[in-house]
């Protein structure tokens, strides 16, 4: 069976975001970027089901500037077989971005779309699950584990409150939590071979998907920051500041 | 310009997240309506019609919504849909696991994890791990929602006369079931709506120490978090993780024990209302936002804590 991995490229988690002066966005000149953290866990998990001779082909797909080929070739240094570069230099919203996958997913006839379950720059946590609805398919979000069958998925999801394992007839849309695995470093003779693979470039008007937002940003701004209190030097000195001063216990 | 609420409930009781989204929604300015979806939900219905503020509610009671699994959950907001210009869920684990499937049948943007509505269609949200807030307006003709409960206060539980109204369940899709539910059992607090949270992390070193955190919870009548580090190391289960991708939380008290502060766990704590940290590192990020830092040895400190508490 086919599966489909979309991955976004996003600012690095490890980098400190800056509020823009004009309040049109934060700056991303000269930040580093890289696939979304929880994409690698989906990266992963699709190429660990090909190396299970569970999944015949692994397809990532990023749909953004030019740069996102490079997080493609992330993907297809970890062991992913072809890239979809969809290209557009425009913010694309979720729902724009299931409409593509959508159109993708009726070429392609993936049995299983492993999405991560949040994109760490819009914070969304929309896109698998709006694919599946597109689709009317089935989902599991915030997957913790996966028991792929040959027709359905057991998918044992993190909720509020502790685990829930659902039973989902395929094709599905997985969405994927932090526990699932932890995602490999590609080594330097696959970041070599990953050169070779395909990406074929396509553009949103391609798939007839309209990708003007519904949402207009009027303004991005930082948040209120909160300011350091003081450091206390004893349990006791603690407790007393916490019964007199703060007043919560 | 009236609102549809999903309650959030399990089976037997209503959440505090409805009664906070009812907030949220009451300031859109209309009526507010709320869905109860569950199996033998019937006392839950009649708590969400205590709710200060809410007009009508909508029982759906049968098997299906036992679990609200998120493909009948969409079928049955979307037979309701017409008739609402809103439609607002707590961001819990199943508000966003339903919601985006709603929207995307609708064919409008959701708005994720909104933290204040300026107007019916302006609302509030952070993004970049809470480093940033965007002001976004949205142009559908239904807004989909879902709403960060801790930036809203609960609405009174008690004074409401909303009337309860039974409606029919959906067909069911038939493409996914529920097959296992284990949750955390444990006689404290929802880390959800605690008023204390005792919160440990990679600097517990071993699940066995986070015994010694239990016992300082339970002087404090507080719920246990965790950083992720914590989690992934094996030390709590995933739901007491406290962050950016864990749950947010927001109590008058939130202790930090080794925990250094990552932004992505920062993101998840920082509207507490009081914040203590407690580590060994005088120079780690979580003294920086911190109101009372206690530099030392957690090992002596938790203890030292839990006994002066007893005493």
């Amino acid at each position: 069976m086919k599966v489909l991995v979309p991955v976004k490229r996003v600012i690095d988690y490890n980098v400190k975001v800056r509020v823009k002066a004009d309040q049109t966005g934060v700056d991303l000149a000269n930040v580093k970027m890289s696939m979304n953290p929880f994409d690698e866990i989906s990266v992963e998990e699709a190429v660990r089901l090909k190396e299970k001779g569970k999944a015949t082909e692994v397809i990532a797909v990023s749909i953004g500037p030019q740069q996102a080929s490079e997080t493609i070739r992330t993907a297809l240094a970890m062991g992913a077989d072809r890239g979809i570069l969809v290209k557009t230099d425009a913010e694309v919203e979720p729902l724009a971005v299931a409409k593509i996958l959508k159109a993708i997913c009726d070429e392609e006839k993936p049995m299983l779309v492993i999405t991560g379950k949040q994109a760490i720059d819009d914070d969304s946590n929309q896109t698998g699950q709006m694919l599946a609805a597109l689709l009317g398919w089935a989902q599991g979000t915030f997957a913790h584990k996966l028991e792929l069958g040959d027709a359905d998925a057991k998918i044992e999801r993190e909720i509020d409150g502790g685990l829930q394992t659902v039973d989902v007839k395929l094709p599905a849309v997985m969405s994927v939590d932090l526990r699932l695995n932890e995602p490999r470093y590609a080594s330097l003779p696959n970041i070599m071979k990953a050169k070779k693979k395909p990406i074929a470039e396509k553009a949103p008007a391609d798939y007839g998907v309209d990708i003007a937002p519904k949402l207009k940003t009027l303004k991005v701004t930082e948040p209120p920051k909160r300011q350091a209190g003081i450091k206390v030097k004893t349990v006791a000195e603690l407790l007393d500041k916490l019964k007199n001063e703060a007043g919560v216990i | 310009m009236a609102s549809l609420v999903i309650a959030e409930h399990d089976n037997k009781v209503l959440k505090e997240a409805t009664a906070k989204v009812v907030t949220a929604a009451s300031q859109l300015g209309g009526p507010v309506h709320v869905l109860v979806a569950g199996q033998g939900a019937q006392g839950v219905a009649d708590a969400a019609a205590k709710l200060q503020g809410v007009e009508k509610v909508l029982l759906a009671d049968d098997a299906l919504y036992a679990k609200m699994v998120a493909e009948t959950m969409e079928t049955l907001i979307l037979s309701l849909a017409d008739k609402y210009d809103a439609i607002l869920a707590p961001a819990t684990t199943n508000g966003k696991n339903y919601m985006p499937r709603v929207a995307a049948k609708l064919d409008v943007a959701q708005v994720s994890e909104v933290i204040a509505i300026e107007s019916p269609d302006t609302f509030v949200r952070p993004i970049y791990a809470g480093n940033a807030f965007a002001t976004v307006q949205s142009t559908d003709a239904i807004k989909v929602l879902t709403i960060r409960t801790t930036a809203f206060d609960a609405a009174a539980t008690t004074g409401g006369g909303a009337t309860v109204e039974t409606i029919t369940p959906q067909a069911d899709a038939g493409v996914s079931k529920v097959v296992l539910q284990e949750l955390t059992k444990s006689a404290r607090p929802e880390l959800g709506n605690a008023r204390v949270i005792v919160s440990g992390g990679r600097g517990l070193g071993s699940s066995e120490n986070f015994r010694m955190l239990e016992a300082l919870a339970d002087k404090l009548n507080a719920a246990l978090g965790a950083s992720r580090a914590a989690v992934d190391a094996g030390y709590v289960p995933n739901d007491y993780q406290v962050g950016q991708t864990g749950k947010i939380v927001a109590p008058d008290l939130y202790v930090a024990v080794g925990i250094s502060g990552a932004i992505q766990h920062l993101a998840g704590m920082k509207d507490s209302k009081v914040i203590v940290a407690i580590n060994k590192d005088p120079d780690a990020p979580i003294f920086q936002i911190a109101d009372y830092g206690l530099v030392g040895d957690l090992f002596e400190i938790i203890p030292a804590l839990t006994a002066e508490l007893s005493s």
